[in-house]
C-alpha cells in the first residue's frame, strides 16, 4: 500500500534496543506528501521511540530515515529541524517564563544579534497564526497560558521554522473535545498545503476523524498499516492489542442510600478557594462520574472524598455521619477504596516489596503484625494469593533477570519494576479485595492500554453491581459514557447537577467542560 | 555515552560494591604516596599493620570503631526515613553530658544496672535534642539540615561552659575537664592490656538491634514506607509524624550512645574533646554502608583502621597523616561512582 504522490519520509528497518527491552523491531512505513499518517499503538508499543529517533534525540540501532530520497543523519533535533521536521512532545517544552513570541524564536535567534529580528517575527508569527488559525496572544508568559493555547504555541514553533513534517504526540490527551476539533481544522489547513503530519495516538476513534492511514504498532513490531476508509475501528484494536477485546458487560444493580454526600461544600488550601458550594452524593450500586479538563478542582474534591483533605465549609457525610476532620485511616476503615490518580508516586512505595505494598493500608491488622512484629509468612502468602486473583506479573524483564538471582520470588520485588499497568492492578488488588462499600477512582485507566483498561472497567462495574457506590473521574468522555450512570461536570472548582447518563450528550458535556452553558448551581437559582 | 537502568541488580554485585569502591581508592591514593617519594608497598603494608597488624593495633581501631558504630547507625536510620540529621556530633555531646549529669555520683547503682542506666539517660538526651529539630521540621517546616547542625555548636558551647565552669573537676589541677564516672558506671575492659571496652558488644547488639527493628517490626516497616514515600505512606493512612519522631528519639539516642562509650568507656570523664568528630563520620560511614546497619559495622572498623594505620604509617614512612582524610575521601567518592554504575550500565551511543 504505497501513498499515491512520492514519499517526502521514508522510514526503513528501524531497530531500537534498550536493555531488554526491544523497543522497535524493524519498523518500515512511508508518509506522503499532505498525508496524515497516525501512529497507533498501546502504552510502551513504541511510538514515541519512533518518534524520538526520527527527531534525532536517539539514535536507531539499524535502520535508516530518508527526507526526500535524502539519508537523515541521526542523533541529532538540530539536523531533524533543520531538514523541516517538527515535534511537538507529550510533554510540551517551553520555557515557562517567556512569552509566546520569545519562545518561538528561541533557537532560532543568532548569538550575536538578539533582539533584532523580533518585530519581524512578531509579523511572521501573527501571519502564520492567522494562516491556520492557531489564535496565541504572542505577548503573554507561557505560565499564563492554558494548555491548549501551549500547544499551539509549540505547533508555531514548529511552523516557524517551516517544517513540513509535523510530528504530534498524543496532542489530544491534554485538550477538551471542542479544543480538539479545533487542533484538527488546523491540522487539516496545514495538510491543504502541502505539510505531512504524523499523529500518534492511542484513540481509536480520532484516527478515524484525522488520519489518510494508520501505522499500529505493537510491542515494537509493526501490527500493520490500514487505510481509514477501508478498515473498521475492529480491525485497528485487534491489530493493536493483539486479540478480539472483551465486551464491557453493563447491568444496573439496585441503587442505595448515599454512602458519602457533600452540601454545599467549600475548601479552601494555602488561602485559595478549590471548591465552591459543591453537591454531591455517590448512591451505593452506581457509577458517578466527575467530567472536566484537569485542573478543575477535581483532584481537591477527590481528596476531600477520600479523607485527604478536611472541608473548609459546608457539611461532609459518610455512611450517613457527618465528618469534620479528614482522616486517611478512619476513611479506609469505614470501606472507603481509593485508587490515586498519580500511581508511583502517591499510589505505591516504589522501594518497597511488591507484598509489602498490598497490605501498605492494612499492615496494622492482627493477621500481618502482632505485637509489633511483622508477620512476613502470612505477609507473602496474602500477596501471592492477590497476585493469583488480580493477576499482577512482575514485568518480562525482571523475570529474565531472575534467572541469574536465586534471591526472587514474585512478591518480594520492588514495586517500582512492575509495569504500569501491573502497579494499577496492584493497587486495585490492595483496596478491592477487602470488599469496600465506596471506590473513589481518579483517572483509573490512564496510560493504561486497552486490554488492561477493559479490565479496569469491569471491576469497577462488578463491584457497582454488588452494591459499592463508585466515583469516578476521568478526563477521557468515552470512558465517563461507557460506565457512568450519572455524569457530573466540574469547571474552575465548581460542580454541575447530575446528569443522567441517558439525557447526557457529549457535545452539551464537551461544552460544559470549557464553562460554557454552565447550569444548576442552587445558589444561583436562589 | 548515555547511562541505561539495569533491570534485576544481583546481591553479589551490590556486596563486591564497597570492596571496589576501596580498591579503587587505595588505588587513587597510591599516586599520592609516590608524589610524597615513598614506596606505595611499603606505605600500605605499615598502614595495614597499624590498622590490624597487631593485638595492639586491633584493639586500638576496634575501639575506634565503637563510636563511629553508634553514629554510623543513627545516621542510617535517620537517612532511611529521609530525616537528614547532621547533628550527631551534637547528640554525642549530649549523651556525654547526660551520663556526667547522673553517673559522677548522683546515681549509684550496682554495675549491672549502672550500666544499662546511663545508656538510658544518655539515649534520653540524644533523643530529645533531634526531636527538637524534628518537631521543627513536622510541624513548621524548618529544614532539619540546619536545625541539626547549627545544635552542634551550641551544644558544643555548653559543654565548654559547664566544663570551664559549674561541673569543672577540683581535682583536676585546673584541666577543663569533669568528674569522673563512678565506677559502677564505667565499660569495662574486655582484653586485657588493652582500652577495647564493653562499648563495643554494646554497639555490635545495636546494630543487630537496629537491622532487626527496620526489617521485621512494624516500626521498621512505618520509617521505611515514610522515608522512601512520604505522600504514598500518608495516603496510605501511615501515621507520618509520629514515625518521624520515633525516628528522631532512635537516631538521636543511638548518637548519644557514642557519647556514653567515649566517657564512660574509653576516657572516663568528659572533656571537650573526646570526639574527634565522629558524630561527622558516621555519615560517611553510613554512606559507605549503603545505609544497611549491619554495613555500618563493616565500615566503622574500615574507617577506623585507615585513621589508625595513617597514623602509623605517617611515623614509619614519613608521609602526613592527613593521607588519612584523603582516603576516607576517595573511598566516599568511589562508593558513590560504583553504585552508580552498579544501578546503571555506560551505553555508547
Amino acid at each position: 500500500m504505497k501513498p499515491l504522490s512520492p514519499p517526502v519520509l521514508e522510514i526503513s528497518g528501524i531497530s531500537k534496543r534498550f536493555g531488554n527491552l526491544q523497543a522497535n523491531q524493524d519498523l518500515t512505513f512511508s508518509l506522503g506528501r499532505g498525508e496524515v499518517l497516525a501512529l497507533l499503538g498501546e502504552n510502551g508499543a513504541g511510538k514515541t521511540t519512533l518518534m524520538n529517533i526520527l527527531f534525532g534525540h536517539y539514535v536507531a540501532d539499524s535502520g535508516e530515515i530518508r527526507l526526500d530520497g535524502q539519508q537523515l543523519q541521526q542523533g541529532s533535533p538540530a539536523v531533524a529541524l533543520d531538514a523541516g521536521v517538527g515535534m511537538v512532545h507529550q510533554h510540551f517544552t517551553l520555557g515557562e517564563n517567556l512569552t509566546a513570541l520569545e519562545n518561538v524564536l528561541l533557537g532560532t535567534e543568532s548569538l550575536r544579534q538578539p533582539f533584532q529580528r523580533s518585530d519581524v517575527a512578531r509579523e511572521r508569527l501573527a501571519q502564520l497564526s492567522q494562516r491556520f488559525g492557531l489564535k496565541v496572544d504572542p505577548d503573554s508568559r507561557v505560565s499564563e497560558l492554558s494548555v491548549g493555547e501551549r500547544q499551539r504555541v509549540e505547533i508555531l514553533k514548529a511552523l516557524f521554522r517551516d517544517a513540513r513534517i509535523l510530528i504530534l504526540d498524543e496532542p489530544t490527551a491534554v485538550l477538551t473535545p471542542q479544543e480538539s476539533v479545533q487542533l484538527f481544522a488546523a491540522l487539516r489547513g496545514m495538510v491543504a498545503e502541502g505539510m505531512s503530519i504524523i499523529f500518534i495516538s492511542h484513540k481509536l476513534a480520532e484516527t478515524f476523524d484525522i488520519a489518510d492511514r494508520v501505522v499500529v504498532l505493537r510491542r515494537g513490531e509493526l501490527a500493520g498499516i490500514f487505510e481509514t476508509r477501508s478498515t473498521s475501528a475492529e480491525e485497528l484494536a485487534q491489530a493493536m492489542v493483539g486479540h478480539a477485546l472483551p465486551e464491557i458487560k453493563r447491568r444496573s444493580g439496585t441503587v442505595g442510600p448515599a454512602v458519602i454526600e457533600l452540601r454545599n461544600v467549600g475548601v479552601e488550601r494555602e488561602g485559595e478557594s478549590r471548591l465552591f458550594d459543591v453537591n454531591l452524593a455517590v448512591p451505593a450500586g452506581e457509577v458517578v462520574g466527575i467530567a472536566g479538563v484537569s485542573g478543575n478542582g477535581q483532584n481537591t474534591l477527590t481528596g476531600v472524598l477520600g479523607g485527604d483533605l478536611s472541608v473548609t465549609s459546608g457539611s461532609l457525610s459518610l455512611h450517613g455521619e457527618e465528618i469534620r476532620h479528614a482522616s486517611p485511616r478512619g476513611f479506609i476503615e469505614a470501606g472507603v477504596a481509593r485508587i490515586p490518580e498519580d500511581r508511583t508516586d502517591i499510589g505505591i512505595v516504589g522501594e518497597m516489596s511488591l507484598a509489602e505494598n498490598l497490605i501498605l493500608e492494612d499492615y496494622r491488622d492482627q493477621r500481618f503484625q502482632r505485637a509489633g512484629w511483622m508477620r512476613r509468612r502470612r505477609i507473602d502468602s496474602h500477596a501471592k494469593s492477590l497476585c493469583e486473583k488480580f493477576d499482577i506479573r512482575g514485568s518480562e524483564q525482571a523475570r529474565q533477570a531472575e534467572k541469574f538471582d536465586i534471591r526472587g520470588s514474585e512478591q518480594a520485588r520492588q514495586a517500582k519494576e512492575l509495569s504500569g499497568g501491573n502497579i494499577q492492578k496492584l493497587i486495585l488488588a490492595r483496596v478491592l479485595h477487602k470488599s469496600p462499600r465506596l471506590i473513589i477512582a481518579s483517572q483509573p485507566t490512564r496510560g493504561l492500554d486497552v486490554g488492561a483498561q477493559a479490565q479496569v472497567h469491569q471491576r469497577l462495574l462488578d463491584a457497582k453491581q454488588h452494591g459499592v457506590a463508585v466515583y469516578l473521574v476521568s478526563e477521557d468522555l468515552e470512558e465517563l459514557f461507557s460506565i457512568c450512570d450519572r455524569i457530573h461536570v466540574m469547571f474552575e472548582g465548581r460542580l454541575s447537577d447530575a446528569i443522567p447518563i441517558e439525557e447526557a450528550d457529549i457535545e452539551e458535556i464537551g461544552l460544559m467542560m470549557t464553562g460554557k452553558g454552565f447550569f444548576g448551581r442552587p445558589s444561583d437559582a436562589a | 555515552m548515555r547511562l541505561e537502568r539495569r533491570q534485576g541488580v544481583s546481591l553479589w554485585l551490590r556486596l563486591t560494591l564497597p570492596v571496589m569502591a576501596i580498591a579503587i581508592a587505595l588505588l587513587l591514593c597510591s599516586t599520592l604516596l609516590l608524589w610524597a617519594g615513598v614506596s606505595v608497598s611499603d606505605a600500605y603494608l605499615s598502614l595495614a599493620q597499624g590498622a590490624f597488624g597487631s593485638k595492639f593495633a586491633l584493639t586500638e581501631t576496634l575501639t575506634r570503631a565503637t563510636p563511629l558504630i553508634f553514629t554510623g547507625l543513627a545516621a542510617a536510620v535517620a537517612f532511611r526515613a529521609k530525616l537528614w540529621n547532621i547533628g550527631g556530633e551534637g547528640q554525642l555531646y549530649m549523651g556525654a553530658m547526660a551520663i556526667t549529669l547522673f553517673g559522677t555520683g548522683a546515681v549509684t547503682l550496682p554495675p549491672v544496672l549502672m550500666v544499662p542506666f546511663l545508656f538510658l539517660v544518655a539515649v534520653l538526651g540524644g533523643g530529645m535534642l533531634l526531636l527538637v529539630s524534628a518537631a521543627l521540621k513536622t510541624w513548621l517546616r524548618v529544614d532539619e539540615v540546619v536545625t541539626t547542625l547549627l545544635l552542634n555548636f551550641v551544644v558544643l558551647l555548653l559543654v565548654d561552659y559547664l566544663l570551664f565552669g559549674p561541673w569543672k573537676d577540683p581535682m583536676a589541677l585546673g584541666w577543663p575537664q569533669a568528674a569522673r564516672i563512678v565506677d559502677e558506671g564505667r565499660l569495662a575492659t574486655i582484653v586485657p592490656r588493652s582500652r577495647l571496652h564493653t562499648g563495643l558488644l554494646f554497639a555490635l547488639g545495636a546494630a543487630c538491634l537496629v537491622w532487626v527493628v527496620m526489617r521485621f517490626t512494624r516500626w521498621g516497616f512505618e520509617i521505611r514506607a515514610v522515608g522512601h514515600n512520604i505522600f504514598a505512606a500518608g495516603f496510605s493512612g501511615i501515621p507520618v509524624k509520629l514515625a518521624v519522631i520515633r525516628t528522631a528519639l532512635l537516631s538521636g539516642g543511638l548518637a548519644a550512645c557514642a557519647g556514653v562509650t567515649e566517657v564512660a568507656g574509653t576516657k572516663g570523664y568528659l572533656t571537650v574533646d573526646i570526639s574527634p568528630g565522629f558524630g561527622y563520620t558516621g555519615i560517611a560511614v553510613a554512606m559507605l554502608a549503603g545505609l544497611n546497619p549491619l554495613g555500618v559495622i563493616a565500615a566503622a572498623v574500615f574507617f577506623a583502621g585507615i585513621y589508625n594505620g595513617a597514623d602509623s604509617m605517617s611515623r614509619a614512612m614519613n608521609v602526613s597523616n592527613y593521607i588519612a582524610d584523603v582516603m576516607t575521601a576517595t573511598a566516599l567518592l568511589s562508593m558513590l561512582v560504583c553504585s552508580l554504575l552498579v544501578n546503571y550500565r555506560l551505553k555508547r551511543n
